[in-house]
């Protein structure tokens, strides 16, 4: 883990509530430029929350967080330019229903950027053959299976040429078979030196492109260690509890 | 049916039709505007454009047509003084025209919610993730998918509209269908069967196109999900 610069992202006593419920208990995280953080947890443990919280999707109660050093804005012009930086990949991909693949690739640099269409779409077709959709850009997001969705949906936050890309369970909502084509998309990413923050139950991801894992449960950070250590020693309790559940089969 | 050969020698049915046919378009068209200004500040994450665009549709929605219509006409323009035009006839007709749109734009308005119900809140969240705005975001990803919704929805608001433009009459427009009936009746009063067929047939022939038309399109342009 890279530790000598400022962190990319950093979480200071941050707090959030739904109701009675204190989802993000005093979590404080840094997460260093160019590092691949993975968060398990079980459900509920506040491992989305966490993630949606970094481009706010979720406000929170109190605490700070800031992205390259910036606090995060409350809302308005700030806070759009900010999300401009963060790249978001969804559980249920929502690519924008009503533009074709390529546009949903290119709408970001063309609205937010202020790209020129033509060069804006050069890019979405280079981004597309990268992460092997290129001869589906003229189709409508429905006409595609869930694992090329997710492909372009990380396209579209490439497009953005983010600082940090955010990943909230990309895989959870994927037939098996279609879990391998986007986690070697991002295995690709990673390896390429892109900051990334992964909500995933994918283990084997965590093992082989993870930098650190997280793991949450109720609403803290219980352990934080190298994949390797993590999986071969965990430390807590909980974790052993919920690797002896997960990895048992 | 000599009976309809005589009133329509007498009278211009076609003309009387004309004139619903048009206050109908311009305050579908005005009306459509303002519904959707009044839908993006419902749905705006302002509380006071919320506030307002909530009081607007409570109060004109349950109103009843008739009495915006004579305040249109009778308290804005003898009382007031308003005037849309120094012309005597197209004044009333554009005083009409503005009180079918005050009053509709609060149905409009309800449809699009409607179809902004219809998006999936991925898809206002995907926006934003990117960096777009309410207001680009409103504008390129949810409404262009919530109209689309909405289709079906607007066509009860543009039938009901089109029906409601009779009551233009209560404003002074004195051609239109509803006042020519009446004129009709009190001149004819053996010819009720035909007189009533003649204006029932007229608007159901006008109307039926419109929900044809509009069950078709939101088939054609349903979002696919």
């Amino acid at each position: 883990m890279p530790e000598s610069a400022a962190p990319l992202v950093s979480l200071k006593n941050v707090n959030k509530h739904f109701g009675d419920l204190h989802v993000l208990q005093n979590i404080n995280l840094d997460i260093a430029r160019g590092e691949v953080v993975v968060v398990i947890g079980p459900s509920g443990s506040g491992k989305s929350t966490l993630c949606r919280a970094i481009n706010r999707l979720e406000t929170i109660d109190d605490g700070e967080i800031t992205v390259d050093g910036a606090v995060l804005p409350a809302e308005g012009k700030a806070l759009a330019k900010l999300r401009a930086d963060v790249g978001m990949v969804f559980q249920s991909f929502n690519l924008f229903a009503h533009k074709s693949i390529v546009d949903n690739v290119a709408l970001g640099p063309v609205k937010v950027r202020r790209s020129k269409p033509a060069e804006a779409k050069k890019l979405a077709m280079e981004l597309l053959e990268r992460v092997g959709v290129a001869n589906q850009a003229n189709k409508l997001p429905a006409q595609l299976s869930g694992g090329q969705q997710q492909r372009v949906a990380i396209a579209r936050a490439l497009a953005m040429k983010p600082k940090v890309m955010l990943f909230d369970e990309p895989t959870s909502a994927l037939d098996p078979e279609m879990i391998n084509e986007v986690l070697d998309t991002m295995v690709g990413l990673a390896k390429e030196g892109m900051t990334m923050v992964v909500v995933t139950h994918e283990m084997g991801f965590a093992r082989k492109a993870a930098d650190r894992v997280i793991f949450m449960a109720d609403g803290q950070i219980i352990e934080e260690a190298t994949p390797e250590e993590f999986f071969t020693h965990p430390k807590s309790d909980r974790a052993k509890d919920f690797l002896g559940k997960i990895l048992s089969h | 049916m000599e009976g309809f050969t005589a009133l329509f020698e007498q009278y211009d049915v076609v003309g009387a039709f004309w004139v619903n046919i048009q206050l109908a378009f311009w305050a579908a068209l005005w009306s459509l505007i303002l519904g959707t200004v009044l839908a993006l500040m419902r749905i705006s994450p302002i509380p006071s454009l919320q506030w307002f665009g909530t009081a607007y549709v409570n109060i004109f929605r349950n109103t009843p047509l008739t009495i915006i219509m004579v305040f249109g006409s009778l308290a804005l323009w003898s009382q007031l003084n308003v005037s849309l035009s120094s012309d005597f006839t197209t004044n009333f007709f554009r005083l009409a025209v503005l009180s079918l749109t005050v009053y509709h734009a609060a149905f409009f308005c309800e449809a699009i919610r409607s179809g902004v119900n219809t998006v999936p809140l991925g898809q206002a969240e995907a926006a934003r993730a990117i960096g777009l705005g309410f207001l680009p975001a409103a504008r390129i990803i949810i409404m262009p998918q919530a109209f689309r919704g909405a289709i079906a929805p607007m066509g009860n608001v543009l039938i009901a509209l089109v029906k409601n433009t009779t009551v233009a009459a209560t404003a002074g427009v004195a051609v239109e269908t509803s006042s020519t009936m009446k004129t009709m009746i009190e001149f004819y009063p053996n010819l009720m069967t035909q007189i009533f067929l003649t204006f029932a047939i007229g608007y159901v022939i006008i109307v039926i196109p419109i929900g044809l038309l509009t069950t078709w399109a939101s088939k054609k342009l349903a979002v696919a999900r």
